[in-house]
């Protein structure tokens, strides 16, 4: 009966579809529901497979937008820059050392309130070459205003990539957005995925209007002219204000998100996991999450409470949130994926932030301890998480342990 | 799709028929804060009201931003938009594919729209080289970028770029006890460049600010005949080049003069050499000696008479020995004719 057949790209628009697809993957096909206009491309390890995806996109119909191959990040960051300004939805993105040599683009892009939204294939940077994980290339950007998640799952990534576009260009917020992706873990690995439906999209994702602001000839103003000592920090407050509202934007979008899709993440900014009545909690960012996932269900067979806490979005950096659940605990083992050389106490990034809103938002300021661990893609194994657990726990007990420490070094 | 190149319309901008005929609507006013005498300032108003209202300007970093953009005070009659010194190429691409793309995707009125970006010769010539070089090779988008030429970073207290002439002092190639002359590159040869380097390019072309009318015309050419192009434009810079103001429009007549500045369009690869410089090649009119342009500049004050004859004898090489006089730097194997 051939009346009962829907034909897929019908039922594309209408129906949830699922598919087993990699987390690059999972980004390009969000690009594809958001109806981005104008997506760069520029090849580096491991962030580019997003842009071969969104290359046959196009060839094959499926995807209506200008897609050029830059010569190099900073033109990509820089094309995309201004296509936004001129009213398109863009996409773009970067890996390690790719994301440094964009850098200028990059620090321009927050005070221009370009909501941009740029995928990160997290990847060390060089000296010495790594296609492997570290957070140190997206983390460069984190004081220049730009917004910064990180996601653990192909799913999570696809849904994340919608609310990145929601956010940021929201009229309040207006500034660009990197969603961070372990390069491999993430980037290269399948995962069974739920499509929403184009017309759910479209409802939960108005178009981009950029308003006022719009580059084109009926609206003839001068962005960005000369400031100098007379504006710029006025200019710079203004940024500032944006990161005084972010927390609230970013919650009432996963609240959207949620009510239209049905899919629920809890808080926005972080994931608990068996932290109910753990005594101690470990902590990080990205795919480390499955170890640390698996050790903890085996520590807890074996009586620890143990618990983790995933940070989902480091810009803003949701202090008070984070502090008041993380208060509660006897200990906090910090999993930093990059390193932070001559900061205080010599820990990575998280760690130092953590410490700071716990300084001043934690009513009670349990230890907070730094464990280097996973740099270049090195793996984060289940016997390292149960050393940094043990740690923690001595912590717990009240012995001093150093501040930082290197996880999973070779001897 | 039948053609390889998706062309887009551009605006038809039909050459002004002489100085009386050139709109009074400007584009460009008052509010820069350039220098008296400013002759990239000066192509900043011809380009603007050669293209029109319907059009948007991307200014990468230099003198026509800093002095020239101020907070509130800005000159610029049409949208206009900062870009990094290394951008003018990237800048222009973006805006001609946003247009592109809400047009094509209905959101946008379906028009031409007029994209310029412009760059100074530090921007152009050093660091936005590549982005410009990507740009030239992209046929489908229609856009403009403009290089000013004043032979300088003239913004950050006059230091010399890749198209600073021999032997110039700068800031960063003063003459000292030892050496006199601390900058020995030759000028880079810009518009050549862009089109034997980018042959799908329609138009490129070199305009001088001494010939404005001339100037308004080829900004219009470029606009018209689609897909990406390029034009450079030497500018006399009071300042950097240390001269009276009253003096920039005759020094860039004296460029022109003397064959160290040839004006041509390259358009749909034939050449046309036009002004004073058609005539050098065709041997009516004899060329100046370079030093009566030399010496009018106080950036070339330290040469001695060896100097200004080897200055002399590399702009005898190009009009005697190039392949193409003035233009393409490969010689003909003269002996062997």
């Amino acid at each position: 009966m051939a009346t009962l057949t829907i034909p897929v790209e019908e039922k594309k628009k209408t129906h949830e579809q699922e598919a087993l697809i990699t987390g690059a993957e999972a980004i390009a096909i969000a690009c594809k529901l958001a109806n981005v206009d104008v997506v760069t491309a520029y090849p580096i390890r491991p962030y580019d497979t997003v842009m071969q995806y969104i290359s046959q996109l196009v060839a094959d119909g499926e995807m209506d937008c200008e897609y050029i191959v830059a010569e190099g990040e900073h033109s990509q960051f820089e094309i995309v820059k201004h296509a936004s300004a001129c009213g398109a939805r863009v996409f773009c993105g970067s890996s390690g050392v790719g994301w440094m040599y964009a850098m200028e683009c990059l620090t321009v892009t927050p005070a221009l309130r370009i909501p941009m939204v740029a995928m990160v294939g997290n990847r060390a940077l060089d000296d010495p070459g790594a296609f492997g994980v570290e957070h140190n290339d997206a983390l460069s950007v984190r004081d220049l205003g730009w917004m910064l998640t990180w996601v653990d799952s192909a799913q999570e990534a696809l849904d994340t990539a919608l609310i990145a576009y929601r956010v940021a260009e929201d009229r309040r917020m207006f500034v660009p957005l990197a969603i961070s992706c372990d390069g491999a873990f993430l980037t290269h690995s399948q995962a069974l995925v739920k499509i929403p439906a184009l017309e759910q999209v479209k409802k939960f994702l108005p178009p981009y209007n950029r308003g006022d602001l719009l580059l084109h000839p009926d609206n003839v103003i001068s962005v960005a002219p000369q400031a100098n000592e007379d504006w710029v920090m006025e200019v710079r407050r203004q940024n500032y204000a944006v990161t005084e509202i972010a927390c609230d934007v970013i919650r009432e979008v996963y609240t959207d998100f949620e009510k239209t899709f049905g899919r629920k993440y809890g808080n926005p900014f972080f994931e608990e996991y068996m932290t109910k009545d753990a005594d101690v909690v470990l902590l990080g960012m990205g795919t480390m999450s499955t170890p640390v996932k698996v050790a903890v269900r085996k520590m807890r067979e074996e009586g620890k409470k143990v618990g983790f806490v995933r940070l989902r979005w480091f810009r803003p950096f949701a202090g008070p949130e984070i502090a008041k659940c993380l208060e509660r605990f006897k200990a906090i083992g910090v999993i930093d994926r990059d390193f932070s050389f001559g900061s205080p106490d010599l820990s990575g990034v998280v760690a130092t932030e953590l410490r700071s809103a716990m300084y001043t938002s934690a009513a009670t300021r349990p230890p907070v301890l730094d464990f280097i661990c996973g740099l270049g893609g090195r793996e984060v194994t289940v016997p390292d998480v149960e050393k940094m657990t043990e740690i923690t726990f001595e912590a717990a007990k009240g012995k001093a342990q150093p501040l930082t420490q290197w996880i999973g070094l070779r001897e | 799709m039948s053609t390889f190149v998706d062309e887009k319309p551009t605006q038809n901008l039909e050459p002004f028929k002489g100085v009386k005929k050139v709109p009074h609507e400007e584009y460009y006013t008052s509010g820069h804060r350039t220098c008296q005498g400013c002759e990239s300032a000066q192509i900043m108003k011809l380009m603007a009201k050669a293209a029109g209202p319907r059009t948007i300007v991307l200014g990468s970093t230099g003198c026509m931003y800093v002095a020239n953009t101020s907070y509130y005070a800005t000159p610029w009659g049409v949208p206009w938009m900062h870009t990094q010194l290394g951008s003018s190429g990237s800048s222009a691409l973006g805006a001609a594919a946003a247009f592109r793309v809400q047009m094509r995707k209905g959101v946008m009125k379906d028009e031409p729209i007029n994209v310029i970006a412009f760059c100074g010769d530090g921007g152009g010539a050093d660091m936005g080289l590549g982005a410009i070089s990507a740009t030239m090779c992209h046929p489908d988008y229609n856009l403009l970028i403009l290089m000013y030429d004043n032979e300088s970073y003239a913004n950050t207290d006059i230091q010399i770029s890749g198209a600073s002439p021999y032997g110039v002092n700068t800031s960063f190639s003063t003459p000292g006890k030892v050496k006199r002359i601390m900058n020995h590159r030759w000028k880079k040869n810009m518009a050549p460049l862009m089109m034997v380097g980018h042959p799908t390019v329609k138009y490129v072309g070199t305009i001088s600010t001494s010939y404005p009318l001339q100037a308004m015309n080829n900004v219009r050419k470029a606009l018209s005949i689609g897909g990406p192009t390029f034009i450079h434009c030497l500018n006399p810079c009071p300042k950097g080049w240390d001269f009276d103001p009253v003096l920039s429009f005759e020094l860039g007549e004296l460029a022109v003069n003397t064959g160290i500045w040839p004006l041509y369009e390259i358009e749909n690869g034939k050449l046309s050499l036009y002004g004073k410089t058609k005539d050098i090649a065709n041997h009516k009119f004899k060329r100046l000696p370079v030093r009566d342009y030399l010496l009018k500049q106080g950036r070339f004050a330290h040469f001695i008479e060896e100097d200004i004859e080897f200055f002399q004898s590399k702009i005898d090489e190009m009009w005697d020995k190039w392949l193409v006089p003035g233009i393409i730097p490969l010689q003909r194997e003269i002996e062997a004719e």
